[in-house]
């Protein structure tokens, strides 16, 4: 046997070099290349332009009570408003605290042994303020869901009594829209919330919760999926190894969930961020749904204008977060084709 | 006496209507050190008879002990090799290792576990590849780590479950001698399950014929007095190995209700003669109508 397979490797040692051919590029393969950028960079450029002369026309064309509807152009102002109002409002901040302190030596200086009362700065906050607050609240929210999703998730998976016993209230729960959790939640939170030196705003906690309500659902459905789906190889090792529960379970069976539970994770913040606008709103969390609500209630086209740079933030957020959760699942998953 | 024993084993799966009786009365004694070669047909019941052995799944009757004591759940003092590895994909070579290694010997270092692990790494020539993930090694390789990783339990005994059977024949022929190597230096107690029977003689001490399912039985046992090391080329010219083999497939065929295939028709072939390739192509115009199928006559076969 050794030793056809020597005389195998002997022949292919024999075998002549074919002479290596410098590539040459056919013009179809320069075709194909041209094609390909065109399709990548080509196509999206070109219906993003249309989009643009589609809204700039209907907006030119469609009248409102207080205008016109703004286009692309007036937009782009509104972006640069925001941006300039945002520094303006940090420059204001600096210099209240440069004043603060300067009467604060002042007073001290006077009055010594005395204490000079900590002011904060009361500005309102910036449209990126805002959207921090939207940040903060959404991951709040989704840590919140995850916290309850992946266990319950992982004993749905391990124990078809248990995942029986829950089902249903996934399935009724699950289609439930975020407006209908957030006033029960507001009064929950209303009535039981209620320390002396509050963390968390109230808006802030009841957006928060009606969030992880919301989005917790995936993150479950998947953790459950990918526990009940493990190859039942891994657990005869497991039972050959004599692993114990706790060890079974960190060692097999959550790495071997680990793709589905991060799955799930991608489409719990994503349902969670798409949540949090309409919780905002309703419950005037300083966030972007509140920014949103605040443009509309002052109706002019400038605000509409303010609301569509809104909804762009939000698209390009939702999209950050998005790709963010997938550079993670990629990350911790062995399985290297998740898309 | 017999280290591992199997008394009367019988397993069937399925309702009491539609039941199958998979393994009936299955008797077996292994030697402390013995290596015996399980061979049968695929779907004969070899891999429920390896479960069995490993505690995975209990008889419905019968008994099964090793070292007097009743196998009644899987445990680490019989390492198993699974068939299709059973890497944990998300652990290197060597977590994957370490992971056996830890659960049986619990209390020892950390760097006395880490010896132990390489050892058995070098043990299978992976040294190389000892922090790569399952997925980046080859099949041969992957079955060698779920080898290190029987062997690094030091298990009272060995089962291989068809360990080389999903490998190309050139990985097979290397890993069957490493597979004699390591039971030479060790001298573990091996059962290998297994669907060739060259490969049963290559390697036992004792190769045993598993009936075809259902109600599958183990056949008598053949010594296998063949000298070790075993030379995989001289073997197939020793008479002993000619004789077994032979004893071993008409025994396994005959269990199947099929006796050696032997020929009752005799097709009349049709007369034509093959195009000769070496006739520049012009000339082929003229060549008369090929003979079709249909016109083959068949005739009885004078028996």
């Amino acid at each position: 046997m050794n030793e056809a397979v020597a005389n195998v490797e002997a022949v292919m040692e024999k075998a002549p070099t074919i002479p290596q051919k410098p590539p040459v590029r056919t013009n179809r393969e320069t075709d194909e290349r041209l094609r390909k950028i065109f399709s990548a960079i080509g196509a999206p450029l070109i219906s993003f332009a249309i989009f643009l002369f589609i809204w700039s026309q209907v907006a030119s064309h469609v009248k409102v009570n207080f205008g016109s509807i703004p286009g692309p152009m007036a937009v782009w102002k509104q972006a640069g408003v925001l941006w300039d109002a945002h520094w303006a409002e940090r420059q204001k901040e600096t210099e209240f605290y440069q004043e603060l302190a300067k009467r604060r030596a002042d007073f001290l200086a006077k009055n010594p042994g005395q204490t000079f009362p900590d002011i904060k700065y009361s500005g309102p906050p910036t449209y990126f303020d805002q959207i921090c607050t939207s940040l903060e609240t959404v991951f709040t929210g989704f840590l919140i869901g995850s916290l309850i999703a992946v266990p319950v998730g992982i004993i749905c998976g391990l124990s078809r009594p248990f995942f029986n016993a829950v089902n249903p209230f996934i399935q009724i729960f699950k289609p439930v829209s975020p407006l209908a959790w957030l006033p029960i939640v507001m009064i929950m939170v209303s009535a039981l919330y209620n320390p002396p030196h509050p963390w968390f705003e109230k808006a802030f906690l009841s957006s928060a919760i009606t969030v992880a309500m919301c989005s917790l659902w995936p993150t479950l459905i998947n953790t459950a999926l990918g526990v009940a789906s493990i190859d039942k190889d891994y657990l005869n090792v497991a039972r050959v190894l004599k692993l114990g529960w706790w060890k079974q379970i960190w060692k097999i069976i959550l790495p071997s969930a680990l793709p589905y539970i991060f799955t799930g994770l991608r489409l719990s913040l994503g349902v969670g961020w798409m949540v949090l606008i309409a919780a905002e709103m309703l419950a005037q969390n300083p966030g972007l749904g509140k920014f949103i609500w605040d443009m509309f209630q002052n109706g002019s086209s400038d605000t509409l204008a303010q609301i569509m740079v809104a909804v762009f933030t939000i698209g390009f957020i939702g999209f950050a977060l998005d790709r963010l959760m997938l550079l993670l699942q990629r990350l911790v998953s062995y399985d290297a084709k998740a898309i | 006496m017999g280290f591992l024993r199997l008394q009367n084993v019988s397993k069937g799966y399925g309702a009491s209507g539609s039941r199958t009786e998979v393994l009936r009365d299955i008797n077996l004694a292994v030697e402390k050190g013995e290596f015996v070669a399980i061979v049968g047909f695929s779907g004969a019941g070899k891999t429920t008879l390896i479960s069995l052995i490993a505690g995975l799944i209990k008889p419905d009757s019968g008994m099964l002990t090793l070292n007097d004591l009743e196998i009644t759940e899987p445990g680490p003092d019989r390492g198993i090799v699974f068939q299709n590895y059973s890497l944990l994909p998300w652990l290197s070579v060597f977590e994957n290792i370490l992971l056996a290694v830890e659960s049986v010997n619990p209390n020892w270092s950390a760097e006395k576990k880490k010896q132990h692990v390489e050892k058995y790494i070098a043990m299978v020539n992976l040294t190389a590849a000892r922090d790569k993930k399952p997925r980046e090694l080859s099949g041969g390789m992957r079955q060698r780590v779920s080898v290190a990783r029987a062997l690094a339990m030091d298990p009272q005994i060995l089962l291989l479950d068809e360990p080389l059977s999903a490998l190309d024949a050139l990985t097979r022929a290397t890993l069957q001698d490493e597979i004699s190597r390591i039971w030479l230096e060790d001298k573990k107690t091996i059962v290998m399950i297994t669907n060739d029977p060259d490969e049963g003689i290559y390697l036992a001490d004792r190769i045993i014929p598993l009936t075809a399912g259902p109600n599958a039985t183990l056949g008598p046992s053949f010594q296998i007095e063949i000298p070790r090391p075993r030379d995989r080329k001289g073997i197939n010219h020793d008479p002993h190995f000619k004789q077994l083999r032979r004893e071993i497939i008409e025994f396994l065929l005959n269990s199947k209700g099929q006796r050696q295939t032997a020929i009752t028709k005799k097709l009349i072939l049709p007369d034509i003669e093959p195009d000769d390739l070496a006739i520049p192509r012009a000339t082929f115009g003229d060549r008369t109508k090929p003979v079709r199928r249909r016109e083959i006559k068949r005739v009885e076969a004078d028996a």
